[in-house]
């Protein structure tokens, strides 16, 4: 198994973090895992994605071409990553805020209404757990029992209490995925 | 089992500087390294190991307390990223020059001047041919991945202390920001100035027993016997460290007709690059330096008779290139391929490049 995903979208929507647990995740697993930021002054404010690659064996570059996920949270970042999917690949997108969607016909495209859930919830920070779970419904490459060791490890003990907050966050993601186009 | 956490390169520096047992971190914040500090003071390590970690005015002022520190044969470090390098410089030919040792880190960001706070290998030059004034040299070491920025910070230490020398971490903040998978030590006790000098000899400025004479740490000499003198001794030993403390690594070499050499961050997108033309059938193989000084000439040297041609791959505009060239003294072709600006070539634009020169 080896899985190279991009994650992009705005600064503040929880990208890296989403990235990061999904990482820990793997490590739960005992994959090995990489986890490469943009970082610098595009963090703040701007786009922020960030390269997650688990694998069975070891990872060499970091750094890929070409994507088997790629999980869209703005107009830019699809702008900029859908091309850059494999072809038989998979896109994620939250259709909030998108005016141009995604168009390849080669890939499988999915939606996930995050900010939709995420205000139902009662809870904007659930969003990036939203995003999660629908990718996890559609490619369970981490069991739901590490994701949450996975959280445990990159959230600081005195948020501990919000574990199961982010557990039904993930559930109603898994729930509320759609299928757009399917190769 | 060891204690496997998903770290930062950045972070794991501090993490390996506290479980080797250091004694002091000085420095000053500057992307693309600062989380190196933070992590040190969310560790808080002078509640547990007793490791003094300060936040000094200027990358001047650090690099001189490093010196005040190794002078007392303690473990000291700092890090910075290529500016604040450049400040450090007087203060590391004075290390240099009294033979201290110490641990530098250089999270690389673009230059000259301010540049840019991306990924670069631009400071290879400043790095292995000295950066401050005279005759000296340091230890080069170029992790490429996490789990080195962890491990290189104990072997730092290990070797300054053996040679009595500063040992520079030649990185990126491609490494330093990326996480990965990292294997913990056990913490390792700091150690007394008995043992230090018992494992080391005694140099440091201790304080003078009944014993001995007092010990005294300087890079001055204005008697031309002794000035010469030191630097015969320190070219000596230098000569020593190119005989015994090459590191390297390579990959498909064995039959390698074409060569790729590349360190750090770039060693890690060139390995996926000889993976994809080993797929194509290409008799491609890559060379990563491990030490920078000492380089791996000898072993360029016994490499070459196979070899049509080597690449050598930089962050840069071709610096390593250089020691690559000297190593073959004309005898095969060396080409060179780099990006700037903190743009990463692809492991497939790599390939392309190495096509070109390969299949002519």
């Amino acid at each position: 198994m080896k899985e190279e995903i991009i994650i992009a979208g705005f600064g503040g929507q929880g990208v890296l973090s989403m990235g990061k647990i999904l990482a820990y995740s793997g490590i739960m697993q005992d994959q090995e895992v990489t986890w490469m930021p943009s970082y610098g002054p595009e963090m703040r404010g701007g786009t922020a994605n960030v390269t997650v690659i688990l694998s069975d064996k070891r990872i060499s570059s970091p750094i890929v071409n070409a994507y088997d996920t790629a999980i869209i949270l703005n107009q830019q970042s699809l702008d900029k990553f859908e091309p850059m999917v494999k072809k038989g690949g998979m896109l994620i997108y939250d259709p909030n805020g998108i005016t141009r969607h995604p168009v390849r016909k080669d890939i499988n495209i999915y939606s996930i209404e995050a900010v939709e859930e995420a205000a139902k919830l009662g809870n904007a920070k659930a969003y990036n757990m939203i995003v999660l779970g629908a990718f996890l419904q559609l490619k369970p490459i981490v069991i739901m029992e590490n994701v949450v060791k996975g959280l445990k490890e990159s959230i600081p003990e005195r948020h501990h209490h919000l574990i199961p907050m982010n557990e039904l966050a993930i559930e109603v993601g898994k729930q509320a995925v759609k299928e757009k186009h399917k190769v | 089992m060891a204690e496997k956490v998903l770290k930062k390169g950045n972070e794991v520096i501090a993490l390996g500087a506290i479980h080797c047992g250091c004694d002091g971190y000085f420095g000053y914040p500057i992307t693309p390294q600062s989380e190196v500090m933070e992590t040190l003071m969310e560790e808080k390590p002078w509640e547990t190991t007793g490791m003094v970690v300060l936040q000094a005015e200027s990358e001047i002022a650090s690099v001189n307390m490093v010196y005040g520190g190794a002078c007392c044969g303690k473990k000291v470090m700092t890090s910075s990223s290529s500016p604040g390098l450049s400040l450090m410089c007087e203060g590391l030919s004075y290390l240099a020059g009294s033979e201290l040792p110490c641990v530098l880190v250089n999270v690389v960001r673009g230059g000259p001047g301010l540049g840019t706070i991306q990924p670069s290998q631009g400071d290879y030059f400043q790095a292995v041919k000295g950066g401050g004034h005279g005759d000296y040299k340091i230890i080069v070491l170029a992790p490429f991945s996490a789990q080195e920025m962890y491990d290189f910070v104990g072997t730092g230490f290990d070797l300054a202390f053996q040679y009595r020398m500063p040992v520079m971490i030649l990185t990126d903040g491609m490494i330093g920001q990326m996480m990965e998978k990292v294997e913990l030590r056990p913490q390792q006790p700091r150690l007394s100035d008995n043992e230090i000098a018992k494992r080391y000899g005694s140099w440091a400025t201790t304080g003078k027993t009944p014993d001995r004479k007092g010990n005294t740490v300087t890079s001055l000499a204005l008697d031309p016997k002794v000035h010469e003198t030191l630097n015969h001794r320190l070219q000596a030993k230098y000569r020593e460290i190119e005989e015994k403390e090459v590191r390297f690594e390579t990959l498909y070499c064995k039959d390698a007709e074409y060569l790729l050499v590349a360190y750090g961050s770039m060693a890690r997108i060139c390995e996926s690059t000889v993976e994809s033309a080993r797929a194509q059938g290409l008799k491609v193989g890559l060379l990563r330096p491990i030490t920078l000084f000492p380089f791996p000439v000898k072993e360029i040297q016994r490499l070459m008779p196979q070899l049509k041609g080597i690449l050598s791959v930089e962050l840069s505009t071709g610096q390593m290139v250089e020691d690559i060239r000297l190593s073959v003294e004309g005898k095969i072709p060396v080409d060179f391929y780099g990006r700037l600006g903190g743009v990463i070539p692809t492991p497939e634009e790599v390939l392309e490049v190495c096509m070109s020169h390969y299949i002519k």
